[in-house]
């Protein structure tokens, strides 16, 4: 996608949709209970699936070397326990800032063998997981615990955007299962049918209405989308995702594994967007917004896209078109400058991924949220930050 | 915060709070709890910032009360009604009107076949998706063995047990913390405003002059308290 200009709302969704990861799983040696050892299994996983619901397709293909009784599978990524309700693609590009292809991932299985006891105590059973790291991951007991996890993700993405979740309480029994089958099969077509019902919307903003008017957006009408009209509450439904490093590195090969789930800092909390006359609220300024602590000795991205703006107006005579010229001129200016700005003792952001591409700071927020958000209507962003001192979190 | 500047249209108040006016609500409720009952652990604010550098947020935090004793708790709330029986009652009939509608048994809460202790933590969230506060808790026993799901409804009142059975995916669920980012146990908050609306409402006094921050807290806690065996002092209800 990096170097195409924006496509219609349906042609990017169908590019997420379609998205997938090369995974190689590995089964743990300390899992593998005949000589020779299985090899790997290589499977496409969706982007925007989650990782137990690919234990099914990997199960019979290890199950003649597991013992029987095999309860709940887990995934490790460089001895990383990977929390199985962060989409296999957010995790990806939150883990691999080199992406490696295919992704060698390690799997577990729990062994779960129910212990009677014959006192009264309160507790007569105790479950034991075997090795299962319980004090990092939730556990997950199929696919019926991702699919809750995913209802309630979009339950709270519809109170952000609409103020209350009826619309999601509300769903017929059947409607439920077609959603969340679509979501489970990649089927965009059924997932845009139904989830039209939910009336979450698309974002607009006043000024990419005026800039649809443009060149640049001539192909995208809103009814390209879901058509259902802007958002009633302005918020928008965000998971961050912030990776802290302490040594500094130039490539991304060089990055040091995350070896830890305390160096990921995780924010989830909406983004209020801000319309301004003229302004367009930009990826820069939602990031700003949950992150400004980073964004302290420069100057706004507002406020800079609009002195370019102006400048480029100036320069040019041009309206519409000049403000979509003025966003081409200012990628460079602000990667420099939200990136590299002070060699000093602010924390410097080195890296924005959001499915998998790496999107300038100053593309407006709405196309970002419209085009880049998960089926369950939030959108999943990582942040690679550079801090000089290794603070825990 | 007084919350009555909404006094006029209180009918389109939405039954939400702003993260300040949950910081000032729940820091006066802790310090009210305090001054009441020095027998049972305290609830404190735990300022706990989330970004590994200097941050620029007001407040960042929850409401904590740790290793309180599930027996004792309920000892303790049997031996409260007993004292004040001739207002208590009332106080608490009209805390349960959750929208669940089920009249809290205290009774229930005490585990009397089990010699053991347990204990648990309760924490107090702020959600900024819901805008409302969002229980998170663990039980475990003096070992500190964390308790399971499976057997979590054991140490709940008989109605949350029922509804847990009921209802497994959308009453009680196993979340991370926000701030411990481990798995807890947590309440969803998706219904919150809504009832608080009707609760608050349905007080005339408080609908007709507004009502504190503090005043929200409380009223939040006396349901969501007895969802998982914790009852509010009926002094603190009083205001």
């Amino acid at each position: 996608m990096k170097g195409k200009s924006m496509g219609s709302g349906r042609e990017t969704q169908k590019y997420i949709w379609e998205g997938a990861i090369p995974l190689q799983i590995h089964l743990h040696e300390s899992e593998i209970t005949t000589l020779p050892s299985p090899p790997p299994v290589l499977i496409l996983a969706p982007r925007i699936g989650y990782l137990p619901l690919l234990v099914p397709l990997i199960k019979p293909q290890f199950s003649s070397t597991l013992p029987p009784g095999v309860d709940t599978v887990w995934f490790e990524y460089k001895g990383l326990p990977l929390k199985w309700y962060i989409p296999t693609g957010v995790l990806f590009d939150l883990l691999c800032a080199e992406p490696e292809r295919p992704w060698n991932l390690t799997s577990y299985v729990t062994l779960c063998c129910s212990i009677l006891t014959t006192s009264n105590d309160v507790l007569n059973f105790k479950v034991h997981f075997r090795g299962f790291p319980g004090n990092v991951l939730v556990p997950c007991e199929g696919e019926e615990s991702v699919k809750w996890s995913f209802i309630n993700s979009l339950k709270e993405a519809a109170y952000i955007i609409n103020g209350n979740c009826k619309n999601v309480m509300n769903m017929s029994q059947p409607d439920q299962m077609e959603l969340w089958h679509s979501v489970l099969n990649g089927n965009m077509d059924a997932y845009l049918r139904i989830s039209s019902k939910l009336k979450l919307g698309t974002v607009t903003d006043d000024y990419m209405v005026k800039s649809n008017a443009s060149a640049l957006h001539s192909q995208q009408s809103s009814s390209d989308m879901d058509g259902m009209g802007p958002v009633k509450t302005g918020r928008i439904p965000v998971r961050l995702y912030v990776w802290s490093v302490s040594e500094d590195f130039v490539d991304l090969e060089d990055a040091p594994p995350v070896d830890g789930w305390d160096k990921i800092l995780y924010i989830n909390r909406p983004v209020e967007i801000h319309k301004e006359e003229g302004k367009c609220f930009t990826l820069g300024d939602a990031v700003r917004s949950l992150l400004p602590e980073l964004f302290t000795d420069i100057p706004s991205i507002t406020e800079e896209i609009s002195r370019i703006e102006s400048e480029d107006e100036q320069r040019s005579g041009l309206g519409d078109e000049g403000s979509t010229k003025s966003t081409e001129v200012n990628t460079e200016t602000l990667d420099g400058g939200v990136n590299s700005g002070s060699a000093s003792s602010c924390p410097e952001i080195k890296l924005i991924r959001i499915q998998g591409i790496e999107p300038k700071m100053e593309i407006p927020f709405s196309w970002v949220v419209n085009n880049l958000k998960n089926p369950e209507h939030f959108l999943h962003i990582c942040v690679c930050v550079r801090v000089l001192q290794p603070v825990a979190i | 915060m007084v919350l009555n500047q909404k006094k006029e249209n209180i009918s389109f108040w939405d039954g939400t709070l702003s993260l300040s006016e949950f910081y000032v609500g729940a820091s006066a409720f802790a310090e009210k709890w305090r001054l009441l009952h020095h027998a049972v652990p305290p609830w404190s604010w735990i300022p706990c910032s989330r970004v590994p550098w200097p941050s620029t947020r007001e407040v960042d935090g929850y409401l904590s009360l740790e290793k309180f004793n599930i027996f004792r708790s309920s000892e303790y709330v049997l031996h409260l009604e007993q004292d004040d029986q001739e207002e208590g009652p009332n106080e608490i009939e009209e805390a349960s009107c959750s929208g669940k509608g089920k009249p809290f048994d205290n009774a229930v809460v005490v585990q009397r076949c089990s010699p053991e202790v347990y204990y648990s933590d309760l924490h107090i969230v702020y959600s900024a998706s819901y805008k409302v506060p969002v229980l998170y808790f663990r039980v475990y026993s003096s070992d500190g063995q964390t308790i399971e799901l499976n057997n979590i409804e054991k140490f709940l009142p008989v109605s949350s047990a029922k509804v847990l059975r009921e209802s497994k995916w959308t009453f009680i669920t196993q979340e991370e913390h926000p701030y411990l980012r481990r798995p807890w146990y947590t309440l969803h908050p998706c219904g919150t405003g809504e009832w608080m609306k009707l609760l608050l409402l349905a007080d005339a006094a408080l609908a007709a002059n507004g009502f504190t921050s503090e005043q929200y807290i409380v009223s939040w806690m006396s349901v969501v308290g007895q969802v998982v065996g914790i009852q509010i002092p009926h002094q603190l209800l009083n205001g």
